[in-house]
């Protein structure tokens, strides 16, 4: 039981119009309690999963978009943006939530849980995981 | 079950959270509280507000094991630990405080 495995949930969709994008947030947070090395990586139109300024005002949907910021007290800390997904939307870095989490080991210090990465590093790190999850 | 505060009704789900997070207000916490026979003190509301607070932030019921530790950080060490909040609320600090809250039940409860 004590053994951990590697986990990472795929992010590939937009995250109004379905319910996939919640469903995945609320499935790495429930997942959180079971202290296994938990990834994130948001692809495809998935990017606009973690865009800032998000305003659902007129889809009559919630914005759970400060949720994401929540994920590093859940000891979620690694998410990964494709490079080329974020590039294909005219998309950088900068258009992104600022999403952090504190390391308790260095006095809370923060540090940034966004890591952007190509296709290929990608790739290499789906490969490297006990079980994916794709939404 | 309706609860019943402050001369109005209020609607909530069969394990007893509030259906519409804006319809809360203290009376709701107190009438609760007395339900499961605690009596709130300043030490309650400030788990209560700490809690209404975070779920402003968050858009989300915090799990335990996160209201723990970011209790620990905003109010000391020695509140942040389990033994203090279970102390205030025996039914469990995630479920019985989110409820009292006006909060959903915490994601990641399990």
């Amino acid at each position: 039981m004590s053994e951990t495995k590697k986990f990472m949930y795929l992010n590939r969709r937009p995250p109004y119009g379905t319910i996939y994008a919640w469903e995945s947030l609320e499935v790495v947070l429930i997942g959180a309690a079971f202290e296994q090395d938990v990834s994130l990586a948001f692809l495809d139109d998935g990017v606009y999963q973690i865009m800032k300024g998000q305003d659902t005002g007129e889809v009559d949907m919630k914005n759970f978009s400060p949720t994401y910021s929540a994920l590093g007290d859940y000891e979620v800390t690694k998410l990964y943006v494709e490079k080329e997904s974020l590039e294909e939307r005219g998309l950088s870095i900068d258009d992104l939530m600022h999403l952090t989490w504190e390391d308790e080991d260095e006095d809370w210090a923060e540090k940034d849980s966004i890591q952007v990465v190509t296709r290929a590093e990608l790739a290499k790190l789906m490969d490297e995981q006990d079980v994916v999850f794709s939404f | 079950m309706p609860i019943e505060a402050n001369g109005k009704t209020f609607e909530t789900d069969e394990e007893g959270y509030l259906v519409n997070l804006s319809d809360w207000e203290p009376a709701i916490a107190e009438v609760m509280a007395a339900q499961d026979e605690l009596e709130l003190t300043d030490e309650h509301w400030e788990i209560i507000n700490f809690l209404r607070e975070y779920y402003d932030e968050y858009q989300i019921a915090p799990a335990v094991r996160v209201l723990t530790k970011a209790v620990g950080k905003k109010l000391g060490k020695d509140k942040g630990n389990s033994k203090y909040l279970y102390s205030l609320f025996p039914y469990g600090p995630g479920k019985q405080a989110c409820r009292f809250a006006g909060l959903p039940k915490p994601t990641g409860c399990i």
